[in-house]
């Protein structure tokens, strides 16, 4: 994911930068699966991010918690917790997938 | 009464320095990108950004803290456009405005700074509070050099009207000429990067660090309103540093403006490499950067000055 901010797959071309709050930010890209620990901490993030905003499930944990999904920490998948708009398997994702997922998701607003 | 409504509100007031503010951070970015090897984006994507913020939800804290909330962005939306128009106002017209208009300039442009610790301070968040005290203590140390920099400039000069700087660099030369002029310039423009809140001097919106600092809480309509500041004073530091050192904005003839558009990109490009070459320095490492070195040299700037060099 970092790497769609290097020189290599710059994604500031399409107009998309790295925000510092989620309460500056459109886009949640999310990765990984959610535990017990972070699943309140993850909602609420998710309500800080403010309308209209799209959520990207980046990487198969985040998809459908591939490897963990029988772990004693896995709760829910990403979806049962936030309405999530895109999804980009991959383990990991190469970077361009994750920028045509992200793209997809800008044309789903429109 | 009309007159006075355009003046702020369109040209060179609000809109004019909006667009231009917003062109320049373009640029900026632009530029930004090309150094690190990228490409960047294109010049619409300031205008889209902001056009998208006021498009967005604004969160708003409930309680006392909300009209605070929403009224401290407006004060850098009302205080730049004022200064912009003095400006250019001091620079079409060198008789213009009343005496001591730049003393009225330096103390107007401390509000975008003193808006962001108030907006901060509202902001029920351990990390604007991180914020708000660092800016605090950047907005105290780089006062005083810029203060007796602008001051070595009038006392070079004899007047603290702005148009009368700028009139008195037609007749004797470009102040940047002289070694005064040279060393309070270079002052100004660390004071300018200070300001901008620019890369040596981020640590108040350390974007990694406190996730975004004083502005961390704002979203939506009251955010596009402190980016649209920023973008207005990337246009109007520059314009300011032309009037003092580089013989003010003579855009009468087309060589005129030339020769403004020269002086201006030099100074966004001065400021852009700075940005880019630099590390972001400590809170304390900035502080006593203005505190010692530059104040040193802001009064040697008027020491020579005063002898007339």
């Amino acid at each position: 994911m970092l790497d769609c901010l290097t020189p290599r797959h710059d994604v500031e071309r399409f107009g998309i930068t790295l925000v510092g709050s989620p309460r500056h930010a459109d886009i949640l890209l999310v990765s990984g699966i959610v535990n017990r620990q972070s699943i309140e901490k993850f909602r609420h993030v998710y309500e800080e991010v403010p309308k209209p905003k799209l959520v990207v499930a980046v990487g198969v944990c985040a998809c459908s918690a591939d490897m963990f999904r029988d772990s004693y920490n896995f709760v829910k998948p990403v979806d049962e917790i936030i309405p999530v708009d895109v999804y980009v398997p991959g383990c990991p994702p190469k970077p361009e997938a994750i920028i045509s997922g992200i793209i997809k998701a800008l044309e789903k607003i429109k | 009464m009309i007159e006075f409504l355009y003046y702020f509100l369109i040209m060179p007031g609000l809109l004019f320095t909006a667009v231009a503010g917003l062109l320049s951070t373009w640029i900026d970015r632009k530029v930004t990108a090309r150094i690190q090897w990228r490409r960047g984006p294109s010049w619409y994507q300031p205008f889209a950004d902001i056009l998208k913020l006021l498009g967005k939800e604004t969160f708003v804290p409930k309680g006392p803290a909300k009209i605070a909330f929403i009224s401290t962005p407006m004060l850098g939306l009302i205080a730049v456009p004022i200064v912009s128009a003095m400006l250019w106002h001091s620079n079409i017209n060198s008789n213009a405005g009343y005496l001591g208009n730049l003393v009225v300039v330096i103390l107007l442009l401390t509000v975008p700074s003193l808006a962001l610790i108030m907006g901060g301070s509202v902001s029920k968040n351990p990390l604007s509070a991180l914020g708000v005290k660092r800016e605090l203590r950047l907005l105290s140390a780089y006062e005083l050099p810029f203060v007796i920099a602008v001051l070595a400039v009038a006392v070079k000069t004899n007047s603290i009207l702005l148009g009368g700087i700028a009139s008195h660099q037609l007749i004797h030369g470009m102040n940047i000429a002289s070694i005064s002029g040279s060393i309070a310039f270079l002052v100004s423009l660390m004071v300018a990067q200070a300001q901008l809140g620019f890369v040596p001097f981020e640590s108040t919106e350390a974007e990694q660090e406190i996730e975004g600092g004083p502005m961390l809480e704002y979203s939506g309509k009251l955010l596009a309103a402190f980016k649209l500041v920023k973008a207005m004073l990337l246009f109007t530091l520059p314009v300011l540093l032309i009037t003092l050192f580089l013989g003010g904005v003579n855009a009468y003839t087309l060589s005129g403006a030339l020769w403004f558009i020269l002086k201006y990109i030099i100074i966004l490009t001065l400021i852009i490499l700075i940005k880019n070459t630099n590390p972001r320095i400590r809170i304390d490492q900035a502080v006593r950067f203005f505190r010692w070195p530059m104040t040193i040299l802001a009064l040697i700037a008027l020491v020579l000055a005063l002898k007339g060099w």
